[in-house]
């Protein structure tokens, strides 16, 4: 197979997808988990506060989906037609969600109502809490293994599959992962009552995800021996669940000095961490069969032809500083703690 | 209901929803770079206020167009994923540079335009409107493109067969440039531009006829009149391209299009018309041989008709596609008519005093919109039975692991949440209208006497 320094053309790609979902989980995380938080916030300045925290750049941060969802359906169409069209609820359940929040978003500040912003505030918490536990559920789904039968077909129940408990304890883990990171960054936006009810809410997000992680870690060593399988084959790949961890362990740390800044640093690397750990587990598969390992979708067979990555690689390589450019310039022009003007939501 | 027909229902409708809103954010896109441009250039401050008023209407079209977009894009996993096992060599790299090159584009801009106005220095707000109009521009490329590949494939070949068959690129450019891609494009485009101008005429005749904003409004008008007559002459000979590009490309869909089933003989032009397809006849009022003259400038040539393909190669709702079709040519020539009639009476110092002229504006602003929807509808249905055109058809491109059952359940929720979307996006933008174009802070205090009346009229 061809390769580019030293690398066969899917493994890049993977690569690029990898890095296309940790952005969109550091990005969209924090603001999910800002808006999970959201109804804990009693006062109707603290609730526009936060929600002007996020509202220059959830949009921004969306995009990170989009391309993901894109990269995968270009560089891997086999896994993004069976992956989607397994998981149809949770994900139609995904989509109708983000509906939910981007018009609670978009809409609560349009009329002074006080149960019409309460009725978007609702929404919007509710669609952040629901998108963060879909996107771990998914998750988990995927780390399992899902019925894949012939011809790369789903052949497992439509509806409440999904739903088992390993999925479940990744779901909670994941929201309660975005939910510290939210409150770090809605820390790093606001001053004064909200920043000292932020500091309470931080302790106890953090201890939320360190249960959380931790059951979940334990059910994984126990239940689902085949993901740390490559970790026992290669002793020096154990690096990574220890920088977790080192990682993990900072935010805390940070968080007590009140750097938050830097917290929120380890608070985004801990999430593309964990990607790196899913992915080392995963690799080279990206979607396992629970009905027979000869079904499993992997890169390779379920790669585009390495012309097709090749052009997308350039597209990438094109692109992706302008991302970043983009991405960069907005966050500057909306950098520091927030303020309320006439242009606020 | 059997699973093709609920996963083509629910495509449909989730696409014809989605494409009310893009187009309005193009259009409008267009309108307050040139607003906010005239206002750079010659610092009057109206300009100013039409630049702001119009961004906060945008902001609402692009909202829901975003996340109506991105149902779009999972959706071909969801529901088509025989499709997207077929197509995702080639369609996916087209779907992968949207996102990348258009959408980053215009929503990493889209927190400037609406939130940097007192943020940023006016030229850095300018470039930020310029830079989400181009990138909502490049979306309609990209999107255009894929979809363009499905009508008129290239730069591919077939690998595989049966179930296991798909397309792989060979040729990028071919692929970007195939056939039908640039005049579609055009199409496209102008038909944005269109939505967009004729939102703001609409609205701004409005507040003249109700003798609001009158100043600022009848500046907006007369840059959206020039705006929508320029552009709905040249979609005459976009639209005109793009029918002979689909004669020579897709003449199934062609013959459809005009209800022309005689094999090879000179074919008619229907003005309006009623298709009987039992006894393969269309009855209405015709300019004989006008479709033979318009593709080949001869009033005999041959055209090939429905008769010459076989039954299974030809869309099954042929007077669907007909009216569709006759529905947007009929909507595009009143647009002509009404923005050169306008134009005149402008030129003539009468635009103004014409209140039935305004009210037709006021009441265009659909126009635009349906036929935008036609037309969209008879590009793909005209296409039928193919999903891509000559390879894949329809029939055999929807998911086979999901079930009627989750179709509908999804179907229910999208109708039920697409009709809050329309039923708050019309209340908000009704709410915008009535509070017009100023801030509260501050009001058009100008006495409007004869003079100055007088003056802008001219």
């Amino acid at each position: 197979m061809e390769t580019f320094l030293g690398l066969d053309y899917p493994t890049w790609w993977f690569l690029v997808v990898g890095g296309l979902f940790s952005g969109y989980a550091i990005l969209d995380g924090f603001d999910f988990g800002a808006g999970a938080w959201h109804l804990f916030f009693k006062k109707e300045l603290s609730r526009r506060i936060a929600l002007n925290a996020v509202g220059p750049v959830w949009d921004g941060n969306e995009v990170w989906l989009v391309i993901g969802g894109g990269a995968l359906f270009a560089g891997f169409p086999i896994m993004y037609a069976t992956f989607f069209s397994s998981l149809y609820i949770p994900f139609m359940l995904f989509l109708m969600f983000i509906i939910f929040r981007a018009i609670a978003i978009e809409f609560r500040s349009k009329e002074e109502m006080i149960w019409w912003r309460k009725l978007w505030d609702i929404c919007y918490s509710i669609s952040s809490i629901m998108l963060a536990f879909l996107l771990g559920v998914v998750l988990g789904n995927v780390l399992q293994g899902i019925a894949i039968g012939e011809n790369f077909e789903y052949t497992g129940g439509p509806f409440l599959e999904f739903l088992n408990p390993y999925a479940l304890m990744t779901g909670i883990t994941t929201l309660s992962l975005f939910m510290s990171h939210g409150a770090i960054y809605l820390l790093l936006k606001t001053e004064g009552r909200l920043y000292t009810k932020l500091t309470f809410l931080l302790k106890k997000g953090m201890i939320f995800f360190m249960v959380s992680f931790g059951i979940t870690t334990l059910y994984t060593l126990l239940y689902i021996p085949h993901l740390s399988d490559e970790f026992k084959s290669n002793p020096l790949l154990f690096f990574v669940p220890v920088l977790v961890f080192l990682s993990i362990a900072n935010v805390p740390r940070l968080a007590s000095k009140r750097k938050f800044k830097r917290a929120f640093f380890f608070s985004s690397l801990t999430i593309a961490l964990l990607l790196v750990l899913v992915s080392i587990e995963l690799y080279p598969d990206l979607l396992m069969s629970s009905i027979d390992p000869k079904y499993t979708i992997t890169i390779y067979n379920a790669a585009a032809s390495t012309k097709s990555l090749k052009i997308m690689l350039t597209i990438v390589a094109i692109g992706a500083p302008l991302v970043l450019g983009y991405t960069a310039f907005v966050y500057r022009t909306f950098r520091g703690k927030v303020t309320l003007d006439e242009t606020s939501y | 209901m059997d699973t093709e027909i609920l996963a083509r229902i629910q495509f449909a409708f989730t696409i014809a929803f989605h494409y009310i809103y893009p187009p309005l954010s193009i259009g409008l896109g267009l309108l307050m770079v040139i607003f906010e441009g005239l206002y750079i250039k010659t610092k009057i401050k109206d300009y100013h206020t039409l630049a702001k008023f119009w961004t906060k209407i945008f902001a609402l079209t692009f909202g829901i167009g975003v996340v109506t977009g991105i149902v779009m894009e999972f959706e071909f996993g969801t529901n088509w994923a025989t499709y997207s096992r077929y197509v995702g060599d080639v369609f996916g790299s087209a779907l992968a540079a949207e996102g990348i090159f258009a959408f980053a584009l215009e929503s990493g801009f889209l927190g400037v335009l609406l939130f940097g106005w007192n943020r940023v220095k006016p030229w850095v707000h300018f470039v930020a409107t310029v830079g989400v109009f181009l990138g909502s521009m490049f979306s309609a490329v990209w999107i255009v493109v894929a979809n363009s590949w499905q009508q008129t494939p290239a730069g591919y070949h077939i690998v595989g067969e049966g179930l296991n068959a798909r397309a792989e690129i060979t040729d990028f450019w071919a692929m970007v440039f195939n056939p039908s891609s640039v005049d579609r494009l055009l199409h496209v485009w102008l038909g944005a531009f269109l939505a967009g101008a004729f939102l703001v005429l609409s609205v701004h005749a409005y507040y003249i006829l109700k003798g609001r904003f009158i100043i600022i409004s009848k500046k907006a008008f007369k840059i959206a009149l020039t705006v929508a007559t320029i552009f709905s002459l040249a979609q005459l000979f976009a639209g005109h391209k793009s029918a002979e590009g689909v004669a020579k490309n897709q003449p199934a869909k062609l013959a459809a299009l005009e209800g022309h089933f005689d094999a090879n003989a000179p074919a008619d032009m229907y003005v309006m018309g009623w298709v009987d397809k039992k006894n393969k006849s269309v009855t209405g009022l015709k300019i004989p041989g006008g479709l033979s003259f318009l593709l080949h400038y001869d009033f005999e040539a041959p055209v090939q008709g429905l008769n010459d393909f076989p039954k299974d190669e030809i869309p099954s709702q042929i007077n669907a596609v007909f009216q569709f079709y006759h529905i947007m040519v009929a909507i595009g020539i009143a647009l002509i008519i009404l923005t050169v009639y306008a134009s005149i009476q402008w030129k003539r110092r009468k635009l103004f005093k014409q209140r039935w002229l305004l009210w037709a504006f006021v009441f265009a602003v659909f126009l635009p919109q349906i036929a935008n929807q036609v037309g969209w509808f008879a590009a793909e249905m005209g296409r039928q039975p193919w999903v891509v055109y000559g390879h894949l058809r329809t029939s055999e491109a929807f998911s086979q692991a999901v079930t009627d059952n989750q179709i509908l359940f999804s179907l229910i929720l999208f109708l039920f949440v697409y009709s809050l979307l329309l039923i708050l996006f019309l209340y908000l933008l009704n709410k915008k209208i009535k509070h017009g174009p100023y801030d509260d802070s501050e009001e058009d205090d100008r006495p409007l006497t004869k003079e100055i009346s007088e003056a802008i009229t001219g």
